[in-house]
């Protein structure tokens, strides 16, 4: 399902000494089964413009489509919005408050108005997707794990069947392992099902190995918006940003000046072993 | 919404307020406060709404800003009129089936709000103009000679501190909490009382044990920095009193007794 986010502007408590612009004509457009990375610094504005895709914060200025559809239009069913745009805040394991996970992931299909056949079968279905196990389903959620809290959250707002999934900062704080489990889940959930997948990280390694399209953001301001290679390329912009460019590319840029000839447009680590290999004669 | 409570929040500006000496305006606001209670006559109204204005207007925070607290208290202030309007015995002046409206009551329901509303937005001014640490520095120092009676002076006023720089914490994570429940499709605003009130449990929860964990995680903080209470305690910014608090007492004593004078004369 497409996103049209059409110049819109937000601006904190107006009027008043805290006033601040967070977002500033920021405009771009989410196609169907897309797969995208959004980076910024701390206060770029990405949670923000998060929290505009489903409705929960109306822009100053500026509209949002969905399907075509002003999502600011009179009448518009917000609720049902946010059943179709799936938003995992930071920390999605804080929301949890319910006595078992099972019950805790129904909570969301459940408000959606669905029979309680529909609702737990959701509710099963995406505790499978994100690997928890069946004899975790009826402990309490706060007994879990770290990464199966995180897991258990997600799979929450799973349950709702979104089109499309927003996650943001979905490894913030989780172990290698966690990261790779949770990116792995985005993965599959854009592969399987063909949703599409916004994720908002600051790490720019764990999105050159995943999404496809990245957006950047600086000072409220959408700066660049391109294929992720195509972003990478431009390191010294992105460091002026205080971003940085993923590891795997940095070595390869710092072995081009040394006069190495080797390409510096690669960007998984993966790719950047090969190419390091290839240079001194071996396999891989 | 939740936005708008004002009572008890800092607005950082620049203004003779800010810069006095929290003891004074603890003490400028507990006297401020009794004063209202001391008058009964119009006049009382006029020096009390003078002195009121003009602190207004030195505190350099916005009016409406001022104005956006007593939000809050709306209800409040709408069942003390209402109360006062019914329920005082006087002059009748409309009546149908068993319900009289008095002169007295009405005069006596308008003079109710207004102290109400003095009342609050004298409070508001300091907290406004003053910052939650300050006002505990202010707090501690002040009642300091209450120690003598083994009151834990200190470790309220570390509480209090505490208590007071988690409100907005609190706020903000509730803020956080909703719309992460409301993208859930949680529905917080339709529904009979017990509905909206079940409706809650998804917020509260998760509210309370995230106060529980920074409360804990302060804990440890403070204990691993070896904080052990009052005692021999001394401070990086130690209060002194300034020619401008001096002039402040002056004025507040000014005051005192314009109130004191107006209750006796009228």
């Amino acid at each position: 399902m497409q996103i049209i986010v059409n110049h819109i502007d937000h601006i904190y408590n107006p009027g008043t000494v805290f006033e601040k612009k967070a977002l500033s004509d920021v405009t771009f457009k989410a196609e169907d089964g897309e797969y995208i990375g959004l980076v910024g610094h701390t206060g770029s504005g990405k949670s923000t413009l998060a929290l505009h895709l489903n409705g929960l914060m109306k822009p100053t200025s500026g509209g949002i489509y969905y399907d075509g559809v002003d999502i600011a239009s009179e009448g518009y069913d917000l609720r049902s919005l946010r059943g179709k745009v799936g938003l995992v805040f930071q920390y999605p394991e804080h929301q949890l408050f319910e006595e078992d996970v099972f019950t805790d992931v129904c909570f969301g299909p459940k408000n959606l108005g669905l029979e309680p056949e529909e609702t737990e079968q959701r509710a099963y279905e995406s505790l499978k997707a994100v690997g928890i196990d069946d004899d975790r389903f009826y402990v309490s959620p706060f007994d879990l794990s770290g990464g199966e809290k995180r897991r258990a959250a997600i799979a929450g707002v799973l349950a709702m069947k979104p089109e499309v999934l927003v996650l943001d900062e979905p490894c913030a704080g989780l172990d290698p392992q966690g990261r790779e489990e949770i990116l792995s889940i985005a993965d599959s959930l854009h592969e399987m099902l063909g949703i599409t997948v916004i994720i908002i990280s600051h790490s720019m390694d764990d999105l050159a190995e995943h999404v496809e399209r990245m957006l950047v953001m600086h000072e409220g301001k959408l700066v660049m918006d391109g294929p992720a290679r195509e972003v990478f390329m431009h390191r010294e912009e992105l460091e002026s940003m205080g971003l940085a460019v993923p590891e795997a590319q940095a070595v390869l840029s710092d072995l081009k000046k040394m006069g190495l000839p080797v390409r510096d447009d690669l960007i998984t680590i993966d790719e950047a072993r090969r190419e390091i290999l290839r240079v001194f004669g071996r396999q891989a | 919404m939740i936005r708008d409570i004002t009572l008890g929040q800092y607005y950082p500006t620049e203004s003779v307020l800010h810069r006095l000496d929290p003891r004074v305006k603890l003490w400028g606001t507990l006297l401020y406060v009794m004063s209202l209670f001391l008058f009964q006559s119009f006049a009382g109204y006029i020096v009390a709404s003078v002195f009121l204005v003009s602190l207004i207007i030195m505190s350099h925070v916005p009016v409406k800003f001022m104005l956006r607290g007593l939000k809050a208290v709306f209800v409040i202030l709408a069942v003390t009129a209402v109360l006062n309007v019914f329920m005082t015995p006087g002059r009748v002046l409309v009546s149908f089936w068993k319900i009289k409206i008095t002169i007295e009551g009405l005069r006596t329901a308008a003079f109710m709000v207004i102290r109400l509303v003095f009342l609050i937005t004298g409070s508001s001014i300091m907290t406004l103009t003053t910052t939650p640490s300050d006002l505990t520095d202010g707090l501690e120092k002040g009642l300091g000679w209450l120690k003598i009676f083994r009151v834990p002076v200190h470790e309220i006023a570390m509480m209090m501190s505490i208590a007071l720089t988690f409100i907005p914490v609190l706020l903000e994570e509730t803020d956080r909490i909703m719309k992460a429940q409301q993208a859930r499709g949680a529905d917080f605003e339709s529904g009979n009382i017990i509905r909206r009130a079940k409706a809650l449990v998804p917020i509260l929860v998760p509210l309370f044990v995230s106060a529980f964990r920074r409360a804990n995680d302060l804990a440890i903080a403070m204990e691993s920095r070896c904080y052990r209470g009052g005692e021999g305690r001394t401070k990086l910014n130690p209060l002194k009193y300034a020619m401008r608090d001096y002039a402040a007492h002056g004025v507040l004593l000014a005051y005192l007794a314009a109130i004191i004078a107006v209750a006796v004369i009228f």
